[in-house]
């Protein structure tokens, strides 16, 4: 059976994403327990809340080398929300500027629009090669909420396979997939059958 | 395309169980709080929230169950409100499985919870409820126990000020409108977007699909409704439909 680690490095609803990946037919474990993440087929980084405390979260947790190793040695991580934020190489919260993993190039800044949080079902612009969105019709929605994200750059495209979406007239990454790394900005966890379909795509990638 | 507009059924939960009568067909046990839940998911609800009325302790931990097992059926997002009264009432819902918490009198009292919640879980997490009722001078004022004591509270600047202390949403209740079924109150909407930017959830006064897309063209970004969904009475597809019809986007 597909083993996969959602790791627990604070606190936030984590049973939602344990369960819809359990759904999926993967054996899910919830847990803070390094050696685990490390060692399950996929890794699940979630994460609600600031940048700056997720990371300060990550690294009171010692996680980050992990996560950085998992995928320099091809072996699956998807982030979700904040946890996909912090892969990016740095996030900027009131000014004030948070170092990210680096696993992927831009940086996290405020959404340029006038209604935040980005909350709700919106649509997502999925490239036709990606892999995570693989029979996701043209017209689905996810279910986002944040108030932070990476705008599409050249550096990201060249290295990554970029689904956008847009709210009011921001532009922002709504995932990204580069080697054994995903990230989603919105809850795939939460996006009832369209998240289903994501969950399922990536739990099939693990052991490819 | 932009992110669509969230119709959002409401529960009143008692000691676990779903307090007002719902006439929903093909269930098992209408009183179930999870099976309701996830009806209005097959139904193409865009959310779920949960208010729990219970008065005791007992009644809490129920509640805690409850949440954990729609969290563990239902994959759209799940509000609690109900008596949330601390950062440590909000980490148990999220720990069961919430995604918001409904925060109401409390921040009436103490208003640094707001800003405690915040800092400790990101904005996202609250939704700061507002029970709001016209005055004799005209103004809107805050109340508490269903509508029945005044606050002293002025609403709107209550509402701005709930934004900047880092609500996440407002969930907007009109005490007057609520149970009339002649429409939402769209001047109480209209004031309340004047002064925040944060969503704004309308509550109150829903009769029909068609007292919804007023709602939204008065400054709503999503519309919450209790008996007019259990009743049957209106449907969420009739209500995404009746949107769809103002020009305004959906998830179907």
């Amino acid at each position: 059976m597909t083993s996969v680690v959602v790791l627990d490095y604070g606190s936030g609803n984590l049973r939602s994403a344990e369960r819809a990946l359990a759904v999926t037919g993967a054996e899910v474990v919830v847990t803070t327990d390094l050696e685990r993440a490390a060692s399950a087929d996929g890794l699940v980084v979630p994460g609600v809340g600031a940048f700056a405390a997720c990371m300060a979260g990550i690294d009171r947790a010692g996680a980050g080398p992990v996560i950085a190793a998992r995928v320099a040695e091809g072996r699956p991580v998807l982030g979700i929300c904040v946890g996909a934020q912090i892969m990016f190489d740095s996030g900027d919260e009131h000014g004030v500027v948070t170092k990210g993993l680096g696993l992927l190039p831009g940086a996290v800044t405020r959404l340029a629009a006038t209604r935040v949080p980005h909350m709700g079902w919106n649509t997502l612009d999925h490239p036709a090669e990606s892999e995570l969105f693989e029979g996701v019709p043209a017209d689905a929605r996810a279910y986002f909420v944040h108030s932070y994200a990476v705008t599409p750059n050249a550096d990201l495209d060249g290295v990554a396979i970029v689904t956008t979406s847009t709210h009011e007239r921001a532009t922002f990454v709504a995932a990204a997939e580069r080697g054994a790394l995903a990230v989603a900005q919105f809850h795939p966890e939460k996006s009832a059958a369209v998240g289903a379909i994501i969950l399922k795509n990536w739990v099939g990638l693990l052991r490819g | 395309m932009a992110v669509a507009i969230r119709v959002i059924p409401c529960l009143d939960v008692d000691h676990g169980r779903v307090v007002k009568g719902v006439n929903f067909e093909n269930l098992r046990d209408a009183g179930d709080p999870v099976e309701l839940a996830a009806a209005y998911d097959a139904a193409g609800a865009d959310e779920v929230t949960f208010l729990d009325v219970s008065a005791s302790v007992e009644g809490r931990g129920t509640m805690l169950e409850v949440v954990r097992r729609t969290a563990e059926t239902v994959f759209i997002p799940l509000t609690v409100g109900g008596g949330v009264r601390s950062v440590s009432d909000v980490d148990v819902l999220l720990r069961a499985g919430a995604d918001k918490v409904g925060v109401n009198t409390a921040a009436i009292y103490d208003p640094s919870l707001i800003e405690d919640i915040a800092k400790r879980f990101g904005s996202q997490v609250i939704v700061l409820s507002l029970d709001v009722r016209r005055t004799v001078h005209g103004t809107f004022e805050v109340t508490t126990h269903g509508g029945r004591k005044s606050e002293g509270l002025e609403a709107i600047g209550w509402a701005k000020r709930v934004a900047e202390l880092g609500a996440g949403e407002i969930l907007l209740n009109s005490m007057d409108a609520d149970g009339t079924k002649a429409g939402f109150d769209l001047e109480l909407i209209a004031r309340v977007r004047e002064v925040v930017d944060i969503p704004i959830i309308a509550s109150g006064g829903a009769g029909k699909a068609e007292d919804f897309p007023p709602a939204i063209h008065a400054g709503a970004d999503a519309v919450l409704a209790a008996s007019v969904f259990h009743f049957g009475e209106v449907t969420i597809a009739e209500v995404k439909k009746a949107l769809l019809n103002a020009g305004l986007p959906v998830r179907v």
